[in-house]
């Protein structure tokens, strides 16, 4: 058990520190048995350190960990300093801009360090906003909120739900456009939900995440707001887009289509591309300029937005392999599964050994449909024999919607219909750019 | 006076410090180039190092080169760093043990946050890894309070009005940084402990060498004086000179601000009333002026209150402190043209003008003032700063950083830093530092000094003096690697061209830090393998020197030092005994010497020459 006030520490060495009266912040002094003397304010021990450190900060800024089995006394020798945050001044009103509503949903696209503790905060307010990125200012008058605090591994179709809500509430109080603050990771998941779930959209819904934590100097945070809230209040264009570094250089800001954008890099700023498609709108960091790419729907405050924000969760994604046990897929229609993504190899196939199980779930009325896996291209399943097989056996393909597009839809159409036949027929019947009928060769779109 | 060496030294480690790339410098052109700005994180806004903040509101632009063969993604900062570099955490224990300082059970990186430019990350990562050590240097007890390990910046290599530019093979590279208490009492006392710490750190034989390899901070402050900070002293030489001229520089401002008060200039009188003085110096002949005119700019000029005279007054040999006012103006404000009044009438201002401007500005007798000619809001950046300095100069000498010029002198860098504004890299774990892994070390610790010039002696039969002058020098190592993969070169000779030729070549301003142990190496070789004579090899090293890179054997060529061949030999022979017959044997060998030396084995010429004596007298 650790203690609030004695931040990751536990075991015997939390026992020295309560019986020191220490507390995180503490002046204290650590001498060892050798008569070596360590000065500085107690630190919290970090996730998973061991039992037998304690972390100080020196007076210099340092931290170091010094071993109890060499210390032999530790006492307190002062309070500490509270760390001190300066209040961000109020904003000043900004009439003739355009409104642009942040919901924060989890990550951090703003924070300040507390030095002292290594602690980072959020700065989620529309003052401390713009006094993080004060380039906001003079791009939009601004109002933020919190609706969520999650890494995006943990949010769920629930979320997305909260999220299309939330947006549809600020665009009816008569938002120009709505920026969503978003952990990476599922990034492009939450972006394909909300073009479901936000239909004739009457301005932009952009989501903006980071790929450097905003508490170094180096983060892309700012900046990719900077982007997003610019392509956001002024684009002309209203979809639901990801908007974030186009190059590692700190130049253009891109806001990909939620329906064809992926996360393609683990670390890389320039994470998110465009899976053949152009980009719906880019905004040039440098020179400001913000250039519209995308020549389908029109920004158009008049436009009546239709909700649709439920999610039926019960959807399946399966990779197949060399070596793809067929037994996922029996696991998947005990689970109770209403539909199931299979992500196939090549044109859009699985091996032989599971035809069976595939065939046991579309005679229990349980839609099965292909995507490709190789993320790029289309599929196709009349090319080869597996494929043909595949469509005799009543495997729906889905054209080139990529794999987790084509999960969240179906998530999405799930909760639209009970028809088997129905969920077929919503499934490729394209909403939001899903499905595009004609590849265009973008050289720039394979690496 | 109070002195503080930090030294810092890069690691010849296989990798750097977070990553698996090389610790080499690149000379080929960059295949990489992309852009950044930094920004300073929330925190630090309002209690920031000011110039930090006021670099990101002037949107400096940072950019960047690379090439694949000497940086990836995590310099880039485009991917986190990897755990900690074990090799380099080892030498750095091994150094901390030799100043037998207390080595810290577990070693926890910091980010040190810096953003000028030269870190993509906008910090430094660095850890302590031993505290409390000492060295003892004629008999003087040095406290060495930390040694740290940290990382290498990028390499700065163009700089323009509103960008910069880093090469990123430097960054990353380990560094070890050796920290003094401030006990130094004199210029001379700081150069020794400098050098005595460098023998220290070349013991391991896991330091680089050569130019760009060291660097050495100094924190002086004087009695009534500030601390200053001075970075990047390359030079060991350099070192207590720039410790004489920063005292100096010290005393002549606080001799300034007796004047003032004397003069009884309050800070209230040095407000900065920026006025327009476009109208009076639209038709000067000032090319600076006229240029920034047409560009659309102005001419704005500040009253100093008190400071006529003082602003041309030396501080060190050609720093004035009007030189210093500029330097921190043009940090500020990025001016193009600045001028006192203490230097006009000059640079196509004239006296009229001058004496316009003085009115204008209000100026009394004792009065100096200040102009600039640039964009309105660099013009009024800058005299803002110069308002602030000479407000300062009541105070007396304030805290900056300044940066070591190659001549001894320092110029304004920024401010000092603040607290140090530091927190944990989250995304590299601690590292512990085990009894068992300290204990290896600590029994395999490197010889020092005088055991390594025992050692030589005995071993290599090399006199005691040259042997010290090796253990010194920086090549005590490549010495050892010489002379035990030869058979034929002689441990004196490689040890003599190894100090003293060396020397010699360094005095005659010969780049002899260029030379690469590849080359040094290769350079004896071709003795060894009889491609030279062993005469040839200074000037073969001096040429090397001035052409990095470069293989001994085009100095060779270049040179024309290699070795004749017999029949070559015989043809300058024949030549000389038939134009010269009859002569002495004597005066036969000279002349055939001095046209063969370092060419010919003189063995063999004396031999040929016989021969050819004996056959010329014959046929006459």
């Amino acid at each position: 058990m650790s203690h609030p006030e004695l931040e990751g520490y536990h075991g015997e060495i939390l026992e020295h520190l309560r019986k020191a009266r220490a507390r995180i912040g503490n002046l204290i002094r650590v001498t060892s048995k050798t008569g070596d003397v360590h000065e500085g304010y107690l630190f919290p021990r970090y996730q998973y350190g061991d039992q037998h450190h304690v972390v100080l900060k020196l007076r210099n800024g340092y931290n170091v960990g010094i071993h109890l089995g060499r210390t032999e006394k530790i006492e307190v020798i002062g309070e500490g300093e509270k760390p001190k945050f300066t209040k961000a001044p109020p904003l000043p009103k900004q009439f003739r801009l355009p409104r642009v509503s942040i919901i924060s949903t989890g990550g951090t696209i703003a924070s300040r360090v507390d030095y002292r503790t290594g602690a980072v905060e959020p700065a989620l307010s529309a003052e401390e906003l713009a006094s993080v990125v004060p380039e906001l200012e003079s791009i939009a008058e601004i109002d933020a909120h919190i609706l969520y605090s999650e890494y995006s591994e943990n949010l769920t179709p629930e979320h997305w739900t909260g999220m299309a809500e939330e947006a549809a509430r600020k665009i009816s109080r008569g938002a120009d456009g709505i920026i969503i603050t978003h952990g990476t990771d599922t990034m492009h998941y939450t972006a394909a939900a909300l073009s479901f779930a936000l239909q004739h959209l009457p301005v932009p819904v952009i989501l903006v995440g980071a790929q450097r934590s905003s508490d170094r100097p180096s983060s892309d945070a700012a900046t990719n707001l900077t982007g997003g809230t610019a392509i956001a209040a002024a684009a002309d264009m209203a979809a639901v887009g990801v908007a974030m570094h186009e190059e590692i250089s700190d130049h253009h800001i891109i806001a990909h289509k939620g329906t064809r954008v992926r996360k393609c890099h683990s670390s890389r700023r320039d994470t998110f591309k465009s899976i053949e498609t152009r980009p719906l709108a880019r905004y040039d960091l440098t020179t400001h300029r913000l250039e519209t790419m995308d020549s389908g729907t029109k920004r158009d405050k008049k436009r009546q937005l239709t909700l649709k924000p439920s999610f039926d969760p019960s959807a399946y994604l399966l990779k197949s392999y060399p070596g793809f046990d067929h037994r996922s897929i029996d696991s998947a229609i005990q689970q109770g599964a209403r539909g199931i993504v299979l992500e196939g190899t090549g044109l859009g196939h699985v091996p032989r050994t599971s035809y069976d199980s595939i065939s046991h779930a579309v005679r229990k009325d349980i839609p099965v449909f292909m995507t490709s896996q190789t993320i790029w291209g289309r599929v196709d399943m009349n090319v080869y024999s597996t494929g043909r097989d595949l469509l005799n056996l009543g495997v729906a393909p889905l054209e080139d919607m990529i794999p987790e597009t084509a999960l969240v839809k179906l998530m999405w159409t799930l909760a639209q219909t009970k028809s088997p036949d129905e969920i077929r027929r919503l499934m490729l019947e394209p909403v939001a750019g899903e499905i595009i009928p004609r590849t265009p060769y973008l050289m720039e779109e394979v690496h | 006076m109070k002195v503080g060496l930090e030294v810092h030294r890069q690691l010849d480690t296989a990798h750097k410090l977070f990553c698996d790339c090389p610790t080499i410098l690149t000379t080929a052109p960059p295949t990489i180039r992309f852009q950044r700005r930094l920004r300073p994180t929330q925190s630090e806004l309002g209690q920031i190092d000011p110039a930090v903040l006021f670099e990101f509101h002037r949107g400096r632009t940072v950019i960047y080169e690379a090439d694949n063969d000497t940086s990836c993604l995590v310099e880039m900062d485009e991917e986190p760093p990897h755990p900690l570099n074990p090799e380099a955490v080892d030498v750095s224990l091994m150094i901390s043990l030799l100043f037998k300082a207390v080595t810290m059970d577990e070693v926890h990186i910091m980010r040190k946050v810096v953003i000028d430019g030269s870190n993509t990350t906008g910090f430094q990562r660095t850890s302590i890894i031993a505290l409390n050590g000492h060295l003892d240097v004629e008999g003087k007890r040095i406290p060495i309070q930390q040694v740290s390990l940290e990382e290498d910046a990028g390499r700065k290599v163009a700089e323009a009005k509103n960008s910069v530019t880093f090469q990123l093979d430097r960054l990353g590279v380990p560094l070890i940084e050796i920290t003094t208490g401030p006990v130094i009492q004199n210029p001379e006392d700081a150069s020794k402990i400098a050098l005595a710490i460098g023998r220290v750190l070349r013991a391991t034989r896991k330091v680089k060498r050569g130019l760009g390899t060291i660097r050495q901070d100094l924190n002086i402050s004087i009695a009534k004086g500030s601390l200053i900070e001075i970075k990047g002293v390359q030079e060991l030489e350099l070192v207590s000179k720039v410790v004489e001229l920063e005292v100096k520089r010290q005393l002549t401002l606080l001799e300034i601000r007796d004047e003032l008060h004397k003069r009884g200039v309050h800070a209230q009188d040095l407000e900065d009333h920026i006025i327009d003085l476009t109208e009076i110096l639209k038709s000067s002949k000032s090319k600076i002026i006229q240029s920034a005119l047409q560009k659309g700019g102005k001419v704005l000029g500040v009253r100093l209150t008190g400071f006529n005279n003082l602003l041309g007054r030396e501080l060190i040999p050609n720093v004035r402190f009007g030189t210093e006012m500029s330097k921190r103006a043009g940090f500020w404000g990025k001016v193009g043209g600045i001028f006192h009044s203490d230097e006009l009438p000059a640079y196509g201002i004239e006296k009229p003008e001058k004496e316009q401007v003085a009115l204008r500005l209000e100026c009394s007798q004792n009065d100096a003032f200040v102009i600039v000619c640039d964009d309105e809001k660099s013009g009024r950046d800058a005299l803002q700063a110069v308002s602030d300095r000479a407000r300062e100069a009541l105070v007396g000498v304030p805290e900056e950083t300044r940066t070591a010029n190659p001549d001894g002198t320092t110029s304004y860098m920024r401010p000092r830093p603040g607290a140090a504004r530091m927190y944990p890299e989250t995304d590299v774990p601690p590292v512990k530092v085990t009894p068992h892994r300290l204990e290896k070390i600590r029994s395999n610790l490197p010889k020092m000094q005088e055991e390594l010039t025992k050692e030589l002696t005995a071993r290599y039969g090399i006199g005691q003096k040259l042997a010290e002058q090796l253990v010194n020098s920086e090549y005590s190592s490549i010495f050892e690697e010489i002379v035990t993969s030869s058979k034929i070169t002689a441990p004196t000779y490689v040890a003599t061209i190894l100090t003293e030729s060396l020397k010699s070549l360094e005095r005659e301003k010969v780049p002899v830090a260029n030379l690469s142990e590849k080359q040094l190496k290769a350079a004896f070789d071709l003795v060894e393998k009889g491609k030279t004579a062993k005469e040839s090899v200074p000037e073969i090293l001096k040429w090397l020197a001035q052409h990095p890179e470069a293989d001994p054997q085009s100095a060779v060529q270049d040179l024309k030092l290699g070795m004749l061949s017999r029949t070559e030999l015989e043809e300058i022979i024949r030549k000389l005994v038939s134009e010269n017959w009859p002569a002495s044997m004597g005066k036969l060998t000279n002349l055939v010497m001095g046209e063969v030396r370092g060419r010919a084995d003189p063995k063999l010429v004396i031999e040929l020459l016989m021969h050819h004596a004996l056959a010329g007298s014959q046929n006459k």
